[in-house]
């Protein structure tokens, strides 16, 4: 299965266990993860389900690329990994 | 205990009022910039934090002082294509919670950047948006002022009637309801906007006012502090008259005195392009009879090479109308007892202030 994880700054915030979920796609796989964690979904999508600005997401070491509908491919062995930009702040 | 919340870019300061003066009692949120909060009539606290990257975060502390996060509002999903009518650069997403407001009958409302106004029925659990005035073909015109989007700072609500608001948006005018939000109408009529082209200056629904206020005990007496200068008015915001004070009429905060409606106070800058305030001087303007007058008071503030700038809601006054509190830029914090004539510092060192207030 797929495995996600977050960066360790969110934790100020709210936990972020390291997940393993099943998807086919960064949207798929994350939404298995706000499931589970629905106060966590506002921190990484803006209302309209895009990425927000300063997050950053990689997948298998790839930035995304569709940062709106989160459409990028994720393999069954898949690593997702949810950072903060280094920007704004 | 007299109390005073104070929002700033790093964190929640909570002041209270001691034999020996105010001091800070409390400090929460350190780090995370934090944009306003609102005692609630249960006697807990909304706080609406802004984290920059992770969005605008709610937070509300129980009576027994216990926090909690909450959902915060959230704008519905934007149609695609995108509306003819709608501006390309605005998205409907969150970018701020910039004012909460508690009316009479317990409802919270929340103004918002982009624009939009939320009302919650449960203290914060759930929020929807006011669709009637988001759906307002005028919004349209309405634009970023200091910020790249509109963004809702004032909601004024009728203490006689909780159905009747008053909120003021930069740059989007002033809008009133009498039917809790069911429909709305622009109050903006004596306003006029410089910063227009000649033929726009005196259009409604691009007015800046920076901030509007209400005399709780005569809410047909607003008082608001615009771009442009000081707007009054008696008559709940159908017509508004000019005013202009030495040293400056450009400023952003204002507050009402609760009880005295001809008595307010404004703490004024240089101009537009050079936001300080003038001769490096912190003055507060008060005037005590309906801004016919004003007094600009100094005594116990900074009057040389001071560069402290207060933003619109970082100035408050308390429910007698004699203490009032301001808070800069720079993180200077001033407390009067006696309705202005007399300041003190309370501290120069916060992180820069973005909203102060008064609570229970």
């Amino acid at each position: 299965m797929p495995r996600v994880e977050f960066t360790p700054i969110l934790r100020r915030h709210l936990p972020t266990p390291t997940a393993e979920v099943e998807g086919d796609t960064v949207r798929a796989v994350l939404d298995a993860v706000f499931a589970e964690h629905p106060a966590l979904r506002g921190y990484i999508l803006d209302d309209q389900g895009a990425v927000r600005l300063h997050v950053a997401i990689f997948v298998d070491g790839e930035p995304l690329i569709d940062r709106d509908a989160l459409s990028d491919a994720v393999g069954p062995r898949g690593e997702v990994f949810v950072m903060q930009a280094l920007s704004g702040g | 205990m007299a109390t005073l919340y104070i929002s700033t870019r790093k964190g929640l300061f909570t002041l209270t009022r001691g034999a020996s003066g105010w001091g800070i009692a409390d400090v929460k949120f350190l780090g995370d910039p934090v944009a306003t909060t609102l005692p609630l009539a249960d006697g807990g606290l909304l706080a609406a934090l802004d984290l920059g990257h992770f969005g605008v975060k709610m937070h509300r502390r129980s009576k027994d002082g216990a926090w909690t996060e909450l959902p915060a509002p959230t704008y519905p999903p934007q149609p695609e294509p995108n509306p003819s009518d709608e501006r390309p650069d605005v998205k409907w997403s969150l970018e701020r919670v910039w004012i909460l407001e508690q009316g009479g009958d317990g409802a919270v409302w929340a103004g918002t950047l982009p624009g939009g106004l939320f009302r919650s029925d449960d203290a914060g659990e759930t929020w929807a948006l006011n669709e009637a005035l988001w759906n307002r073909p005028e919004r349209r015109q309405w634009f970023g002022g200091g910020n790249v989007l509109p963004a809702m700072h004032s909601v004024s609500i009728d203490p006689r009637d909780p159905r009747s608001l008053t909120v003021a948006i930069s740059c989007g005018g002033v809008w009133h309801t009498d039917d809790a939000g069911a429909s709305w109408a622009l109050r903006t009529e004596g306003m006029f906007a410089d910063y227009m082209p000649p033929e726009q200056r005196t259009a409604s629904a691009i007015q800046d006012p920076h901030r509007l206020v209400a005399c709780a005990a005569d809410p047909d007496t607003l008082w608001v502090q615009h771009h442009n200068g000081i707007f009054h008015s008696t008559d709940r915001g159908k017509q508004w008259r000019y005013l202009e004070p030495a040293p400056s009429a450009f400023g952003f905060a204002v507050a009402v005195h609760p009880k005295d409606p001809k008595t307010a106070w404004f703490v004024p800058a240089v101009k537009d392009e050079c936001r300080v305030p003038v001769e490096g001087a912190v003055v507060v303007n008060r005037t005590r009879d309906g801004g016919e007058t004003f007094e600009t008071l100094r005594n116990g503030l900074p009057q040389a090479h001071a560069y402290d700038l207060t933003y619109r809601h970082a100035l408050d006054v308390d429910d007698t109308g004699d203490v009032l509190a301001f808070g800069s830029t720079t993180g200077g914090l001033w407390i009067t007892e006696n309705g202005g004539d007399d300041w003190q510092l309370v501290t120069a060192h916060l992180p820069p202030i973005y909203a102060v207030r008064f609570g229970a």
